[in-house]
């Protein structure tokens, strides 16, 4: 378990240093005159514009302005915005109602994915599998932005059922719609995934075993079949919350909530370099890690991961 | 990619796309995304075929007004004909979804080859590379890649196209690679390789004809996935702009005034579905033929 650890550890700080300079490279690389571009059409004058390079070390390429930018980064310091404003700050502000919303959205999906999963791959080619079939098709061929606008027109402002927008401290019930619109981007692919893995495992020779010795199905099933077809399915979390990351992007868009990524958002419109970058740059730690995270769980549930 | 008269001729061995072939033929959900995707086509070649209304033709007067006989789906609040605009959408969706889906799998293919048939340090290279690009999630890395890309003037439909192409080709080169390192071991190749042929032959013609399939599914796939992406990032602004027609634009314009008026709301969304689910169909359809065992 240990070698495993390490080598995954290794292998992610490869994979941080790589994401993230390309996000720097690609926002910062041949800039025209970045300083004339901050003072807009006045002129700079010649002190200035040494003070300005001496400050943010545009004297030093590339390679030396990303190494200042990650010692910054990683000792939390995400400097400021065009607009002056403290990009930690921002990011404080903005993260607990976006954790809550992937949260509810990734239990929902999860939840039904599972259920649905195994019901459907014990009942194999009946009506409620093929149904169930159709559902994730469906689901799978509307992206989240035909989905958002419309269940916020529906359900939202048609029906009312629910608030169309939710504020910064929205209730459970605020965010109920756009979580589970959130959800819809993971939960055909998990609800496939748990099928599949099912319906492999209930043909496994330990199966049948189970069932010679006299277990129960139900038992069978919850216990024996369903920590086996955990694996795949927790694998695809990790997947999952890149995904979710840029769905809740849009859904926040689109029911104005005030989390990452309606500020994300925000920074593209406003074409606000400094703050797109470092809200992506924190965006992808997080989702390394947790992938990091899904990972080790894999590696726990799995031994044979661990002596690959 | 595979004919029609091999597979009906049953004397003759069937090779794996005679048999995927075979199985298509008789496939509903085929046929029907097929249908759907030739209409499609059709609307993106030659949009006033479907509406002879000018798209960029509006006036305030008009903000809002419902369905006539001149224009079927009403006005929305540019007072712009929402059939029209809609219809002549398909182009550059289908445009930018097509172009950037080769680009992704041209990509993916160099890169599954390479790691796959080299192995060693060239796939330890090659997959760290795919690792990079999969750590950043997708539509992160596509509104930095986009806005990045796209000039001040210009419509951005390279500039979506490059971006797509560039962050999506991984899943292709990953299932490449798989199906690449199953193919190189087989005996077949052992065969060809002590008769003598080069490495260059031994790849494609080969191992790349019968490694190709799972490729091909992953390619419709993303077809889809590309052309969703697409009126997503043009949603978010970092899209298709201007004067450039997408569906992702009218709904962000739309969804604005969806309580006015919800027609030029609905219709690109429905078109946009209607399109990504006629590609995942096809998609569908082609993997369960490719691949029996799922069934």
């Amino acid at each position: 378990m240990f070698r495993y650890i390490v080598r995954r550890l290794l292998q992610m700080i490869l994979t941080f240093f790589g994401a993230t300079f390309v996000v720097f490279a690609l926002m910062f690389a041949n800039q025209d005159d970045p300083i004339q571009a901050l003072a807009g059409e006045k002129p700079v004058s010649d002190s200035l514009r040494e003070a300005l390079t001496e400050r943010y070390h545009l004297d030093e390429g590339l390679l030396g302005q990303y190494w200042y930018y990650m010692t910054n980064l990683l000792t939390g310091d995400l400097g400021e915005s065009i607009s002056g404003r403290d990009i930690s700050a921002l990011l404080e502000s903005s993260w607990p109602v976006t954790v809550q919303l992937s949260f509810m959205a990734l239990v929902l999906a999860a939840g039904l994915a599972l259920a649905a999963g195994v019901w459907s791959a014990i009942r194999r080619g009946g009506i409620f599998d093929n149904g169930v079939l159709a559902f994730t098709l469906l689901l799978l061929a509307l992206p989240i932005v035909v989905l958002a606008p419309v269940a916020q027109w529906i359900f939202g402002m048609e029906l009312g059922w629910f608030p169309a927008t939710a504020s910064r401290n929205a209730s459970f019930y605020a965010l109920l719609l756009p979580a589970i619109v959130l959800a819809t981007t993971v939960v055909a692919t998990q609800l496939r995934v748990t099928r599949t893995s099912v319906v492999e495992n209930l043909r496994a020779d330990y199966v049948r075993t189970a069932r010679a010795k006299g277990l129960a199905p139900r038992r069978i099933i919850w216990v024996h079949v369903l920590r086996n077809s955990l694996i795949p399915f927790i694998t695809l979390i990790g997947v999952d919350l890149g995904v979710l990351m840029s769905g809740a992007l849009v859904t926040e868009e689109v029911f104005n909530i005030p989390g990452v990524g309606s500020k994300l958002a925000q920074g593209i419109r406003t074409e606000d370099g400094p703050m797109v970058v470092g809200f992506v740059s924190v965006l992808v730690i997080v989702f390394l890690v947790m992938n990091l995270v899904v990972d080790l769980l894999y590696a726990a549930l799995d031994p044979r991961i661990r002596y690959e | 990619m595979s004919d029609p008269t091999t597979a009906m001729v049953d004397s003759r061995p069937r090779g794996l796309a005679g048999d995927a072939w075979n199985d298509l033929r008789r496939s509903k959900i085929f046929w029907t995304s097929s249908v759907l995707v030739f209409l499609i086509l059709l609307m993106a070649f030659f949009p006033t075929l479907f509406t002879s209304a000018d798209p960029t033709d509006c006036a305030l007067s008009r903000q809002h007004d419902g369905p006539s006989g001149g224009a079927l789906f009403g006005y929305d609040f540019q007072g712009c004909d929402v059939l029209a605009r809609t219809v002549h959408g398909a182009g550059n969706s289908i445009q930018v979804g097509l172009v950037s889906t080769l680009l992704a799998g041209l990509i993916g293919l160099c890169f599954g080859m390479a790691a796959g048939y080299f192995g060693g340090a060239v796939d330890a290279v090659l997959s760290r590379g795919i690792d990079i690009v999969l750590g950043i999630p997708f539509l992160l890395g596509a509104v930095v890649f986009s806005g990045r890309l796209s000039g001040a003037g210009d419509d951005g439909v390279t500039a979506v196209t490059l971006t797509l192409g560039l962050l999506t080709w991984t899943s292709a080169a990953r299932v490449m690679r798989s199906s690449v390192v199953a193919a190189k071991n087989q005996d077949y190749v052992a065969a060809a390789r002590m008769l003598g042929a080069s490495p260059a032959r031994l790849m494609f013609r080969h191992i790349l004809p019968n490694a190709i399939a799972p490729f091909i599914v992953v390619m419709a796939l993303l077809l889809g996935a590309n052309i969703a992406a697409e009126a997503t990032l043009s949603y978010l602004r970092v899209g298709l702009k201007g004067e450039a027609i997408s569906w992702g634009l009218q709904i962000a314009d739309a969804q604005k005034h969806a309580r006015a008026a919800a027609a030029p709301l609905v219709w690109p969304s429905v078109f946009l579905a209607a399109t990504v689910l006629a590609f995942i169909m096809l998609g569908d359809a082609i993997r369960d033929a490719f691949d029996p065992k799922l069934r």
